[in-house]
């Protein structure tokens, strides 16, 4: 069952998510709904620093910290930077037919009818975390459980990294040679 | 833990820290234009105070007296959010930095840093990479060409620098161990300064400084004789106010923290007996007026390359961003894991 919590004797944490959410999703809507392309960027941003919020909350510095310089610092930047030199208007927007806009409100219906049944029938975990007395919120502890336990699953994400980047310089250069 | 007495101290700690990064960022305009004049034979501010020592409040003065002139824009708000933005992110990196080890007042230790986080390396960088909205956002909002060919050469440059500068300072971090400030400057003690053992860590990082403040060699993105005056092209008043003091603001935040990651930061010679010695109060005052002389210096050395070497082409500094700066910063961090992992090395090969 959906617990609801009390708003009357809310903890400082539980006012602060409530906060937070409320950001998230507000943005992340108007990332959605504003007709100007940089507004909707600039949303996301918004969105995205609200997420790190959302980690800090669960004390994971590091990755509220690496969510930031990736996503907002880097990602968005990139975006922001090719919306301003493709010069996106208004009046540039492609038209779509009615057949696609009634497609993607059924499938928006259907989702959101799974996802309600998923969260209404959702089992919280049973029983307390176990204390294992490290800080895995440390990158110390971070670095070395990923570079020794999970050495190959990381350096297969890097493997994967670079391979999307080398795809599209190619990409990039294969457009210049025609 | 967390008791008043606590937040009183954390509170005077940030206060404290907040207004000298004001008081340095506004006599770092005075200390511009007293280099400038020095390098080209002139005399310089020298009519409001002692010196033109109230040249900066008279500029300040002007700066809010000054027309508020918007341009004719559908969006005004984000026009006013440019400025503000950059304004923040320059005055959010003196969080982490350590200004002292601690003083002993009221009995209780007073650790001279707003917050030590195990993170400070990493919080220093996303703050540096959310300062580029500021430009970018103001530049786009301002509806003006010249101001968005400044702002999208000011993203892109400092967004190739980020990644040679993030680079230059994995190596420093396999020495150290640390990403917090605190503890860098403590392993630092003596003469131990990092620049001693990563020359070349600190050369890139000290170029990419330069790009990611825009200062000369790299203000392209303001550069008058392209780009009218770049991205603020369209500010006026205070607003402009805010760009050019985020500037001043952000070299000096960038100076602290060359001194602090490679400079030893508030350790001098002999702090250890003089902690010992004289007192731990008087050690630690002197420890902040060392870190200064090191930051004073470090903003001279800004002032003297702007007014030394002319800007460099578009091309040459993406060049130098990606060609050179960058493998640069690669083999470094090769070599240095080499010399980290000597011993082994050699118990491996079987010597």
């Amino acid at each position: 069952m959906i617990h609801i919590p009390d708003l009357a004797h809310a903890t400082t944490v539980q006012v602060i998510f409530c906060f937070l959410a409320f950001i998230t999703i507000a943005t992340a809507f108007m990332t959605i709904f504003s007709r100007n392309p940089i507004h909707s960027a600039i949303y996301l941003v918004i969105c995205f620093f609200s997420i790190a919020g959302h980690y800090l909350l669960l004390n994971a510095q590091f990755l509220a910290i690496v969510h930031i310089i990736v996503y907002s610092g880097a990602i968005m930047i990139l975006f922001l930077f090719t919306i301003m030199l493709m010069n996106l208007n208004e009046r540039h927007q492609v038209h779509r037919p009615r057949i696609t806009r009634l497609g993607a409100i059924v499938s928006f219906c259907l989702i959101l009818i799974v996802l309600i049944a998923i969260f209404i029938n959702s089992k919280p975990i049973v029983g307390g975390y176990d204390s294992t007395g490290e800080d895995f919120q440390s990158i110390k502890v971070l670095g070395k459980i990923l570079l020794n336990e999970y050495m190959v699953p990381f350096e297969f994400a890097s493997i994967l990294l670079l391979v999307a980047m080398i795809g599209t310089v190619l990409l990039s250069k294969k457009e210049k040679l025609k | 833990m967390v008791d008043s007495a606590f937040i009183l101290e954390k509170s005077v700690v940030i206060v404290v820290v907040f207004a000298v990064t004001m008081i340095m960022a506004m006599y770092s305009t005075w200390a511009e234009r007293k280099v400038a004049a020095f390098l080209q034979d002139r005399v310089g501010p020298n009519r409001a105070g002692w010196g033109g020592l109230l040249q900066p409040l008279a500029d300040g003065l002007k700066l809010f007296s000054k027309e508020e002139f918007f341009p004719n824009t559908p969006n005004r708000f984000l026009f006013v959010v440019g400025p503000a933005i950059a304004m923040s992110t320059a005055l959010m990196t003196s969080a982490v930095i350590p200004w002292g080890d601690r003083l002993h007042l009221f009995g209780r230790d007073i650790l001279l840093q707003a917050t030590d986080i195990n993170i400070a390396l990493l919080y220093f960088f996303g703050v540096v990479s959310v300062g580029v909205y500021g430009i970018m956002i103001g530049g786009w909002a301002s509806n003006n060409k010249f101001s968005l060919m400044g702002a999208v050469r000011a993203a892109s440059q400092m967004v190739s620098y980020e990644v040679a500068m993030g680079l230059s300072m994995i190596a420093l971090l396999m020495m150290t161990g640390t990403l917090s400030l605190k503890e860098i400057s403590e392993q630092q003690a003596g003469m131990n300064w990092n620049v001693f053992y990563q020359p070349l860590s600190f050369l890139i990082f000290l170029i990419c400084a330069f790009a990611e403040t825009n200062r000369t060699p790299f203000d392209l993105a303001e550069c008058e004789s392209e780009l009218i005056g770049g991205y603020h092209t369209e500010y006026s008043s205070m607003k402009m106010g805010f760009y050019l003091f985020a500037e001043y603001a952000n070299m000096f935040i960038s100076a602290t923290i060359i001194s602090v990651l490679f400079f030893g930061g508030y350790n001098y010679p002999g702090m250890q007996w003089m902690v010992e010695n004289v007192g731990v109060n008087t050690a630690n005052i002197l420890g902040i007026a060392v870190l200064f002389a090191k930051i004073c210096f470090w903003i001279f050395f800004y002032m003297w390359v702007r007014w030394t070497i002319p800007r460099f082409r578009y091309d040459q500094l993406m060049n130098l961003g990606w060609r050179i700066l960058i493998p640069l910063s690669i083999a470094n961090i090769i070599v240095t894991g080499i010399v980290i992992l000597r011993h082994d090395l050699a118990a491996f090969l079987g010597f």
